[in-house]
């Protein structure tokens, strides 16, 4: 019990006296995960919008597909994105392995499709004349896209919130591609789990309530913007 | 009509995969009228009002919009911004009536100042002027739908097709909005295609019916002409025109024909205007508006045919009864209120139901069968 309550009392002492090391990692952690997140959503949008928009042949097995990346090991990314990043593979002349893009990256590789199978979703749920209404109103094809992930406002963002909460969480790929180097890839999980190993229990709390506070300040600002304007 | 002509459709059809689900040699539509597709569900209504509204491109085939095809995208996208559709679903944005009604003008890029006006003024056309800040969701179907109609006609559209509009209504709100929609047509001269599986909706509304089965026009012209005139079995029951009996012409004298129908076990008459040579078979229809009832035959009345029957059925019409009768032979007759009581008409009921020769409407078709 001691443990605890000495974590927790040191870890309030480090965030109260905003340690530096601390906001440090934090800023590191929203950038990379921040930034990750928003490419995801690009690529995810553009995927689930293609796919939902359009009838081709192999058309549900891309959804299977997206579906099943959807439950990316974070590991088995880590070691994809390495293998892709080292000095003599196939993007090696990047030079950019263990560095803070690696573990853009990778995260967005983890997020995009978490985020096209939940808006593919999303598109599909939306009723099915809702398209050809709009068209039907004079709408222009980029316009009509526009009008229907409007609609799909809802679980869109929701599908923000999973995909951001995919990676801020994540440690594997990001200690595997990243190197958890102090100063320069040092992020909130890889942080926690080297003082954990080191049984620096106070600052790992300190952490873990970092990360804890920052997801949900991500993720209520998010879910300030989905619920606007509705009534209960 | 002398107006011109605003669509024209040449050789059409539509193709499911390797199965042709529309086939439309010609159809036209003229300034200012509105036509009534009607048919039973999967008849092509929809794919075929979809094509006449550019947003379904024919597998082979024309639309032309005041004489220009609609050929490509760009054509169709155009075209798009001159007429619009209203579905069975409302399909509103969640968002206000307001801004609903709003929409179309946005996607053409009017500023908030020249929508507003027309807006409310369309709003309160379809007496949503109090619910404009309401949020779609609260409204109830009758609401959404005047708003989905706000939405269309405040565009001012050249041409507005209507996809079964009342089909999702309950009666009351169909009934309110039916009248509320034919006055706004007649007001502003709109053309309107509307398809619908209802003869009375269109009875109210159109003025031409094109009546459709399995993907083609089996016939089409005025109102009046295809309801009293159907010229098949399927259009006529499809006109409410229920009871069609099999005829045999017995004799034929100065134009007044007399049939042979089965009646029961045995045989019994009807008198029709028309030529016919004796022997040959016909189909023999009378509308349920043409046939009164009474209690007793009366003699004195120039209905020149009579039938004992008694009522199987009464079925509660709005404003009106349908009465179902066996007379040996199906027959059906419409009753105000007052008659159904002053007649005491119920299940079992004896009655005579009557109606004149000049209500017998004769369809000709080979393969009937020479046998009655």
């Amino acid at each position: 019990m001691d443990l605890i309550w000495e974590g927790l009392r040191k870890a309030l002492e480090l965030l109260l006296t905003l340690d530096s090391e601390v906001l440090r990692i934090t800023w590191l952690s929203l950038q990379v995960s921040g930034a990750a997140t928003l490419i995801s959503l690009a690529i995810g949008l553009t995927l689930a919008v293609v796919v939902a928009l359009n009838e081709f042949p192999g058309k549900r097995l891309v959804i299977a597909l997206l579906n099943t990346g959807m439950g990316l090991p974070p590991v088995v990314v880590g070691l994809f994105v390495t293998v892709l990043l080292w000095r003599n593979g196939p993007l090696g002349s990047l030079g950019i392995l263990y560095t803070p893009s690696a573990m853009i990256l990778a995260q967005a590789i983890i997020a995009s499709p978490i985020i096209a199978g939940i808006s593919l979703a999303a598109l599909q749920h939306l009723p099915q004349g809702l398209r050809l209404q709009i068209l039907a109103l004079g709408a222009s094809r980029p316009q009509m896209v526009w009008l229907l992930l409007k609609e799909a406002k809802l679980p869109l963002l929701a599908a923000v919130m999973a995909g951001f909460g995919g990676v801020i969480s994540e440690v594997g790929a990001s200690i595997m591609v990243g190197g958890n180097i102090k100063g320069q890839t040092r992020v909130l999980t890889t942080a926690t789990v080297m003082e954990t190993g080191k049984g620096n229990f106070d600052v790992a709390i300190a952490l873990s309530l970092v990360l804890l506070v920052l997801a949900f300040s991500v993720n209520a600002v998010l879910t300030h913007l989905q619920q606007r304007g509705r009534r209960p | 009509m002398s107006r011109e002509r605003i669509l024209e459709a040449r050789d059409l059809t539509v193709h499911r995969g390797a199965v042709k689900v529309l086939e439309i040699p010609e159809l036209d539509l003229r300034t200012g009228e509105v036509l009534a597709l009607m048919g039973p569900n999967g008849a092509g209504k929809t794919t075929l009002m979809l094509t006449l509204a550019g947003l379904l491109a024919p597998s082979a085939g024309a639309v032309q919009f005041k004489g220009s095809a609609l050929q490509g995208k760009g054509d169709r996208e155009a075209f798009r911004r001159r007429m619009t559709m209203v579905f069975q679903d409302p399909l509103l944005f969640d968002a206000t009536v307001a801004q609903n009604i709003t929409s179309g003008l946005k996607l053409r890029g009017l500023s908030a100042a020249e929508r507003k006006p027309r807006v409310v003024a369309w709003a309160e056309q379809l007496g949503l002027g109090a619910l404009l800040d309401r949020p779609a969701h609260q409204l109830s179907g009758g609401e959404a739908q005047r708003t989905a109609l706000a939405r269309a006609f405040v565009l001012e559209p050249e041409i507005l097709f209507l996809d079964e509009p009342f089909a999702a209504l309950d009666p009351q709100a169909r009934e309110e909005l039916i009248g509320d929609l034919g006055h706004l047509l007649a007001e502003t001269g709109t053309t309107a295609v509307i398809a619908t599986h209802d003869q009375g909706e269109a009875a109210r509304l159109a003025h031409r019916l094109a009546v459709m089965k399995e993907g083609r026009i089996i016939q089409r012209g005025g109102l009046r002409k295809v309801t009293n005139h159907p010229e098949d079995p399927f259009v006529a029951a499809f006109v409410g025109m229920e009871t069609l009996l099999k005829g045999q012409v017995a004799h034929c004298q100065e134009g007044l024909l007399t049939l042979r129908i089965r009646k029961g076990t045995g045989s019994g008459e009807v008198v029709a205007l028309g030529e016919a040579e004796p022997g040959q078979t016909v189909l023999v229809g009378v509308r349920p508006e043409h046939v009164a009832l009474s209690l007793h035959s009366d003699n004195t009345s120039s209905a020149r045919n009579a039938f004992q029957g008694s009522v199987t059925k009464v079925i509660p019409q709005g404003p009106f009864y349908k009465i179902e009768l066996d007379c040996g032979f199906f027959l059906t007759a419409f009753v105000t209120a007052q008659s159904l009581s002053e007649l005491e008409l119920q299940p079992g009921r004896r009655v005579v139901a009557s109606f004149k020769a000049t209500s017998v409407h004769l369809i000709r078709k080979e393969g009937l069968g020479p046998e009655v």
